[in-house]
């Protein structure tokens, strides 16, 4: 797989960062040279051997279904910019993925 | 050109638990905006999430009640995107290992049954919410973010809007009655996303589908895919394409908007959520799981047919919700006759329930006293005219014991003879012409006395042994 332009754009946009015309030569570059390193693990043999998904062993860490109630408003808002009767405040966005559940 | 409709449905259930799916913030709704929120859902720098035990239990249960086999080693993933109701900027779901899968309901459609599979049902965070002012501002509450929700995918098996419409019905009250959610779409509770496409009959491959959103009824979701269906075989006969995109059914023009062209699932940069560790889930809780699931509606109507006597309307009434099914048995448990209990529950319960806005639950009446009533009748005691008030005392007041209730009231049946003879011969005493009428054949005459007994008594005698007692005494004049 290499990376190209197009590609760098895309996953910056998906990011909501923007960047001048030149530095996403210089990503793009730089992108293509890890994906090429980290394409060496395929070289490896690894057939019967199960697919990872953690670092760690431990597992099934439940907790119990106990509401709680530990903060309150005014603290949790001490970083909202902008709000209204209790409510955050942001610029109206209509058309993208609402609800991403 | 004919087309085949191809209908699949996504659907969102809210599971009903105190606290979040991963933050112990109270999971209830009507609070102040913004009120059950803690620094997990906000997702403030160095805090974990850690699973609430009985989302996956509930999890679990939805998953069997479809006939899906569980997932024992699952995980959970992090999908990716940027939107205000969400601050943590990804929600944390399930990607490839989703809780169960394989699963499928049975619905009906103008009396032809057919089985739809269910590809998945996954374990998830529901999002905040977002309220849109005129004045160009959205209001964020993050109250509903976090609440633990299941998707339900179904396969693409789904013919006609009319499919879509009872497997949403069938799904709803499986869900309605396992106790997992209050599956109510009007409060949001259940949420319904249809993917639609058309192909030519005869065609194997599926056309490319358009997703709907914003299907806030059952009967939106059938209106909403009905005009699709017409919308794209205009497209396709005209020679045009379908575009993979998301469209937005507005219910007041009855009409599918263009919402946007579909991202894919690469864009959401799915990866698995390092804050939480893999799951395992036992045999043992499986089997714990499937043994505290309640009989299925379906199981309860071939058993109310076959054991009660009960016609198959009535059942299918009687097991529209667990509540009124779980009052039902609970009324047979207590001895009432089944149909009696049936024709109760269905009559003047279900229109006392109407009239006053009511849900079972929130009256007094009980499947014990509403049992004792039933036998009361059928012994006796009451006549089913004063039967009417003890009912409306039972559903407003409630009893303990009816039996004490009526006596106390007054309104035991006077069946007695040695009660009800004074009373008759005064009344006959009063009544000269209608001894008279009657002895030269008018029978009327013995209705307008049973009458005056009944107000006599206040509507307490005995009408059937009144009616024996009456002929007695006018024979002995």
């Amino acid at each position: 797989m290499s990376i190209n332009e197009e590609t760098v754009k895309h996953v910056a946009k998906l990011a909501k960062l923007e960047f001048q015309e030149e530095t996403i030569h210089g990503f793009t570059k730089e992108l293509d040279q890890i994906i090429q390193m980290v394409e060496q693990l395929e070289d490896l043999d690894t057939t019967g051997v199960e697919g990872t998904y953690h670092g760690i062993t431990h597992h099934s860490v439940l907790r119990k279904d106990e509401a709680k109630k530990e903060f309150e408003r005014d603290d949790l808002f001490a970083n909202v910019k902008t709000k209204q009767d209790g409510f955050i405040k942001v610029p109206a966005i209509m058309d993208n993925g609402e609800s991403g559940a | 050109m004919n087309f085949e409709t191809i209908i699949g449905l996504e659907v969102h259930v809210e599971l009903k638990t105190d606290s979040k799916m991963f933050s112990p913030s109270p999971a209830h709704f009507g609070a102040e905006p913004n009120s059950n929120t803690n620094v997990i859902d906000w997702g403030y720098p160095g805090v974990l999430p850690v699973v609430n035990e009985r989302a996956v239990e509930f999890g679990m249960k939805a998953a069997l009640a479809l006939n899906c086999t569980i997932t024992q080693d699952t995980k959970f993933d992090r999908k990716n995107y940027f939107y205000p109701d969400n601050p943590k900027a990804y929600q944390i779901s399930q990607f490839d290992q989703p809780i169960g899968h394989d699963g499928w309901i049975e619905i009906e459609v103008n009396g032809e049954k057919k089985k739809i599979r269910i590809e998945r049902v996954h374990l998830e965070e529901d999002a905040g919410k977002n309220t849109h002012g005129t004045d160009g501002y959205s209001y964020v509450d993050l109250n509903r973010q976090g609440t633990p929700l299941i998707e339900i995918v179904s396969e693409a098996d789904m013919r006609s809007p009319e499919e879509a419409y009872a497997y949403l019905e069938a799904l709803k009250q499986i869900i309605q009655f396992t106790g997992v959610s209050d599956v109510k779409m009007e409060e949001g509770s259940m949420r319904c996303d249809a993917n639609v496409s058309l192909r030519p009959y005869g065609q194997e491959a599926f056309g490319t589908k358009a997703e709907l959103k914003n299907l806030n009824s059952f009967n939106y979701v059938r209106k909403g895919l009905a005009h699709e269906v017409v919308r794209q075989e205009k497209v396709l006969v005209a020679g045009g394409e379908i575009l993979q995109e998301t469209r937005r059914y507005d219910e007041t023009t009855g009409q599918t908007i263009l919402m946007r062209v579909k991202e894919g699932s690469s864009d959401y940069r799915y990866f698995p959520e390092p804050d939480i560790p893999r799951l395992v889930i036992e045999d043992e809780w499986i089997e714990n799981v499937r043994e505290s699931l309640p009989e299925m509606p379906k199981e309860r109507r071939i058993r109310y047919v076959k054991s009660f006597g009960i016609p198959e309307y009535d059942a299918e009434v009687l097991t529209a919700s667990r509540e009124m099914s779980d009052f039902f048995d609970g009324t047979v448990q207590h001895d009432a006759d089944p149909k009696q209990a049936s024709n109760w529950l269905m009559g003047e319960v279900s229109a006392y329930l109407n009239s006053e806005k009511l849900s079972l639950e929130d009256t007094a009446l009980t499947p014990k006293s509403l049992a004792e009533m039933i036998n009361l009748i059928e012994d006796g005691t009451i006549s089913s005219k004063i039967a009417k008030k003890v009912f409306r005392e039972l559903i407003t007041n409630g009893s303990d014991d009816v039996e004490s209730l009526v006596e106390e009231k007054g309104w035991v049946q006077l069946s007695d003879p040695n009660k009800l003879r004074p009373i008759i011969n005064e009344t006959l005493d009063q009544n000269e012409q209608s001894i008279e009428d009657y002895k030269n054949g008018r029978d009327r005459a013995i209705g307008f006395l049973v009458g005056q007994i009944m107000k006599q008594t206040r509507g307490q005698a005995n009408p059937g042994v009144v009616n024996k007692l009456l002929k007695e005494e006018i024979e002995k004049r």
